[in-house]
């Protein structure tokens, strides 16, 4: 086997072999799991980066282990699953030392750590799947292994959450499951490929190939919170802070959006998708749910269930990239992928530093946090302005892409969803930060866990994170022209994806 | 070949003489043995690409008795040796000297295990039918070890529902061999055309219902969730992952010989029940009230997957399908059971509501039962997911969209039984929560088999290529 | 209407009230009876058909052999059951089934 084929199998065996041994760990062996684990993470982003300087060379990963006759298994690391392997790999670093700081103390942390380097894995394998049979593989096992991560505190009200959770991946699941037999059937196989495979077929396919595709998106669109699908994601919010963050800006949501680039761009080829009429109505519904998601966060008062609206919200930004025709959309679609992760986690580590410190858990109880807690709120801040879009921060790249992409694809319509979008993420982010600097502390906080001191606000394990991830948030904006930005590599995939079928890829950036 | 049949049945007849409760090292030793007689049965066949003939002590058909072994023998033997040491090794642990629920255990399994396996190397139907019965009468001997009125009730359930099944076959053989003074299914398969005599037809029908009882197959399964519901949980894994396959197997047998000409009238109505064995079994196991009655409720539902395969045979993946569903279920139902009866042994309860806080006490248990639940459920990349995934393709390879909707119901449906076990375990534990300490033995037993059901989904194409060899 | 064929539709009748009397009767001990006359009907179809043209093949006989045994040991089982039901329940019926 060579260092290519093993590659991507050493950068799912780097959190798999961890979680495995730490479910099998006694629960008062916390040295060996917090080594096991930060071990598992730090080997993960070396071995990414080897695979980023590979794949920027042109250098091919990819395996492939035959599971029946004419199905494989198969991997493959290419520009586009670089971007989403980056994102966790680094992402997932992150969650853990604040996991570790986060479940100080709290029963069955061998299990929690157990399932969540599975998630991870599973995060990993729809990455680098190389067909929609072995995304769809990994796709299943990252419901299963985060079932247990939301229902951790076994409580009724968890148990409520996540029994939604798993209704609706489920039969998600089904949906997805039906679509890809379907097309494997007609076409024998099912590999990614950068034009797409779905030409292959005939016109007189149409119907079917349009069936097909609307299992498929509804299958991803469960777990991207595609709306009318979205309806589990606030409900999964019972989880621990930590699995929100990985459930929001990592793992599921994610893996959702990443499954909707992959059958647009890599079965169906986006050619194709324009010339059977799929993408306006899948930029129609990923209009709806921005418009839907920022509405709904206006009105909920609890922190998380606000935040889950927006998700619901930020993450149908990249499935309007995907489905704006051209590559300056796709670039918009992808980089927000990053972007929105970035921010994302950023703000739910600080509503679960503000859970923790000071028992805050509603958005009216936020009076004055800004003071008690100064950099907590102080990512917040940036988090949320980079959310709205506010300039220098990675949002405004995202949205300056997306809007130039629906201008140059004649949906002029979709401008104003964003400029909507905005407008409505400014009116329930700015309320929250408008309480927390300028709003005085008149009552007792509602539970303080940690006593305040000097330079120490909250424990630092649960700090360091948040505060790194805002940096990130403010460098993507600041630094978007740099080579090393994930904006060079979402125009690097565009150039690829579209290479094959134009030759007018974009080298600059739009009106900025 | 031959000791494949004579091993089990020589370490059964010494545990016997060895006494009660005693003979678990011979078992042992002798399934280790068979073990490795399987897997050399199924490289050689696998090797040759033909089936292997043996006639028992130098004497061939029609006098003696001839032994023979293609693919689908040699998968199932796999099965049966795969699925019973595990399960000797986890008895060992769960009967306790001198207790009076394990005391004929071992022979009695040992006899068991000797019939399927002759069963499954048989080449003439009478001795099919002998088989058949010693598989029948042993297993009955088993759900009643126990020895409580429950048990009781339920062995003569299920004995009196096994005798109609086989006395169902053995009117068929009789019609068979009055019509063609043969009983060797290679000799028959040529002769029996479409255009056979009325009696043909009605022995192929006596046979093929009688097998369906056995079998359990909907709505001929109402003796099946009491005789696996109350047995000890080591038998229940036997009854519910081996014995009903064997009776499945002849149907598939049957079906692909001799009857073939006879099938495509009626193709439909094994997968009609099967399809509604799907349905009800769930709808029984979400609503069953005790653990284990939940899972022998999963077996009928189960059960109905195998049958669904049947109005796409022959064609391509249908056999594959069945055949991988057979031993993804086998795998995984034998680890459920196992699982359940560490849970009921530690906390002393059978209900599923009582199930609160087991996730805390017995991980590795809760784990192996969510991983034979991702084999029922057919997720990924479990064994069951392949099952489901070939019979999907040969759905649509025919295009019958309903049998891909039903298995995807089915799928569905089994989510919701075992989440709901699963749901329940992850529960806070009731303060009062008494829970004894088991033998890790027994855990990991059910750990193997579920994992083995799970990973096997990776090397589905083995089990394929050799389920193609002397087919 | 030969003899075989007289043995034959005998054993089927025999069949056929054996059957419905395991399946209908309540009492145990008539029910074990009834499957001893399902056997006794197969086995004399068995036997029956066989001897159609009146020269007796030896196979089916032996069949038949084999099956007694069968039926025996099937027989002896459901007695020992049916006894120990009743040492724990005094009944001779079977306890209706959980729901």
């Amino acid at each position: 086997m060579t260092a290519n084929e093993w590659l991507p199998l050493a950068v799912l065996a780097s959190s798999l072999l961890p979680g495995l041994i730490i479910f099998v760990l006694p629960e008062g062996w916390i040295g060996l799991r917090t080594t096991l684990n930060l071990v598992g993470a730090i080997a993960k982003l070396v071995l990414v980066g080897v695979l980023l300087a590979g794949v920027a060379a042109g250098t091919e990963y990819g395996v492939r282990l035959a599971v029946l006759p004419g199905l494989d298994l198969a991997f493959k690391a290419d520009a586009l699953g670089l971007l989403f392997i980056t994102l966790s790999a680094v992402l997932w670093l992150f969650t853990t030392l604040y996991a570790i700081g986060y479940l100080e103390g709290a029963p069955h942390r061998s299990r929690f750590f157990g399932f969540f380097s599975l998630c991870v894995t599973a995060t990993m394998g729809i990455a680098m799947a190389a067909n929609l049979f072995t995304f769809f593989v990994f796709y299943e096992l990252l419901t299963l292994s985060t079932f247990p991560l939301v229902v951790h505190r076994g409580t009724d009200k968890a148990m409520k959450g996540g029994t939604i959770y798993l209704a609706y991946t489920l039969a998600g699941g089904t949906a997805l499951l039906t679509g890809i037999v379907w097309l494997h059937h007609l076409l024998g196989h099912t590999e990614f490929a950068h034009t797409g495979i779905a030409a292959a077929l005939g016109p007189e396919q149409a119907i079917q190939l349009k069936t097909i595709f609307l299992l498929l998106i509804a299958g991803v669109g469960v777990k991207a919170a595609l709306v009318p699908l979205h309806g589990w994601l606030p409900q999964a919010m019972v989880a621990p802070a930590p699995v929100s963050a990985l459930l929001h800006a990592v793992a599921v949501v994610k893996a959702g959006a990443f499954g909707i680039v992959r059958i647009v761009y890599e079965i169906y080829g986006v050619e194709f998708a324009q010339a059977l009429d799929l993408l306006t109505p899948l930029a129609i519904l990923a209009a709806i749910t921005i418009v839907w998601g920022s509405f709904r966060a206006l009105f909920q008062d609890d922190l998380k269930k606000r935040l889950a609206y927006s998700t619901v919200s930020q993450v149908s930004y990249i499935a309007l990239g995907v489905a704006l025709f051209g590559p300056i959309g796709t670039i918009g679609g992808l980089v927000h992928l990053v972007h929105q992760g970035i921010m994302k986690i950023t703000l739910f580590f600080c509503a679960g530093n503000y859970a923790e410190t000071l028992g805050i858990h509603k958005v009216s109880e936020m009076d004055g946090a800004g003071r008690r807690m100064p950099l907590t709120t102080i990512a917040f801040t940036i988090a949320a302005l980079g959310m709205i879009g506010v300039p220098a921060t990675a949002g405004a790249v995202s949205k300056a892409w997306l809007s130039a992409g629906a201008a140059a694809a004649g949906m002029g319509w979709a401008v104003w969803v964003l400029w909507t979008s905005s407008l409505l993420n400014a009116a329930y982010f700015l309320p929250i930060l408008w309480r927390v600097w300028f709003r005085p502390r008149l009552l007792a906080w509602p539970d303080e866990h940690i006593p305040a001191r000097p330079w120490h606000e909250t424990a630092w394990l649960l700090l360091l994170p948040p505060l790194i991830t805002a940096t990130f948030t403010l460098a993507f904006g600041l630094f978007a022209d740099s080579p090393a930005s994930p904006l060079a590599w979402a125009k690097l995939i565009a150039e690829r994806e579209y290479r094959a079928q134009r030759s007018d890829a974009p080298a600059s950036p739009p009106h900025e | 070949m031959t000791g494949l049949i004579l091993l089990p049945l020589a370490w059964a007849s010494l545990a016997f003489v060895l006494g009660p409760g005693r003979g678990k090292w011979l078992a042992i030793g002798g399934l280790s043995a068979q073990a490795w007689l399987a897997f050399d049965l199924a490289a050689k066949v696998g090797a040759g690409g033909t089936a292997l003939l043996h006639p028992v002590g130098g004497w061939g058909a029609p006098l003696g008795i001839d032994l023979a072994a293609d693919g689908l023998s040699a998968v199932m033997l796999l099965l049966v040796q795969c699925i019973a040491l595990p399960l000797a090794i986890h008895a060992g642990a769960y009967f306790k000297r001198g207790d009076a629920a394990g005391a004929y255990f071992w022979p009695l399994a040992g006899f068991l295990i000797a019939g399927l396996n002759a069963l499954f190397l048989s080449a003439d139907l009478f001795n099919l039918y002998v088989t058949l019965e010693l598989v029948g009468l042993a297993a009955v001997g088993l759900v009643a070890a126990g020895g409580g009125a429950q048990q009781v009730a339920a062995a003569l359930r299920y004995l009196f529902a096994t005798l109609v099944g086989s006395g169902l076959y053995l009117l068929g053989v009789a019609l068979i061999h009055g019509a063609y003074g043969t009983v060797s299914i290679a000799i028959l398969t040529p002769l029996v055309t479409s255009d056979a005599p009325r009696l043909v037809w009605i022995a192929g029908g006596l046979m093929l219902a009688g097998l369906m009882v056995k079998t359990a197959l909907f709505p001929f399964h109402t003796w099946l969730p009491s005789a696996h519901g109350n047995a000890p949980a080591p038998v229940s894994a036997l009854l519910s992952a081996l014995v009903v396959k064997a009776s499945f197997y002849l149907i598939l047998r049957l079906w692909l010989g001799p009857l073939a000409p006879l099938t495509s009238a009626i193709a439909w109505l094994p997968a009609l029940l099967g399809a509604l064995a799907i349905l009800w079994g769930s709808w029984q196991a979400i609503r069953a009230e005790r653990l284990k009655r939940l899972i022998a409720y999963s077996t009928v539902a189960q059960l109905g997957y195998l049958f669904l395969i049947f109005p796409l045979l022959p064609g391509t993946d249908a056999l594959e399908a069945g055949i991988m569903q057979a031993f993804a279920h086998g795998l995984a139902k034998a680890a459920m059971f196992v699982a359940a009866g560490v849970i009921i042994e530690a906390t002393g309860r059978e209900s599923v509501m009582d199930l609160s806080g087991a996730a805390g006490h017995l991980p590795l248990t809760l784990f192996a039962f969510g991983l034979a639940g991702m084999t029922l459920m057919g997720l990924p990349p479990s064994a069951g997911f392949l099952a489901k995934w070939l019979l999907i393709e040969a759905a649509l390879d025919r295009g019958h969209w309903g049998l891909v909707a039903v298995v995807l119901a089915g799928g569905l449906l089994a989510a919701v039984y075992v989440f709901r076990v699963l749901r329940q375990a992850f529960l806070l534990a009731p303060a009062d929560a008494v829970v004894k300490s088991v033998p890790r033995r027994l855990e990991w037993v059910a750990f193997l088999l579920a994992a083995a059901s799970v990973l096997l989904g990776l090397r589905g194409v083995d089990l394929v290529r050799l389920l193609g060899a002397g087919a | 209407m030969t003899s075989g064929l007289l043995f034959a539709s005998t054993g089927a009748l025999l069949f056929a009230l054996g059957l419905a009397g395991v399946i209908l009767i309540a009492h145990l001990l008539r029910r074990i009876l009834a499957f001893n006359v399902m056997g006794s009907g197969a086995f004399l179809i068995l036997v029956g058909l066989a001897q159609d043209n009146d020269i007796p093949d030896p196979v089916p006989q032996a069949m038949v052999l084999t099956g007694i045994v069968v039926a025996v040991a099937a027989t002896a089982l459901a007695l020992a059951l049916t006894r120990r039901l009743h040492a724990l329940t005094g009944e001779v019926e079977l306890p209706r089934d959980e729901a």
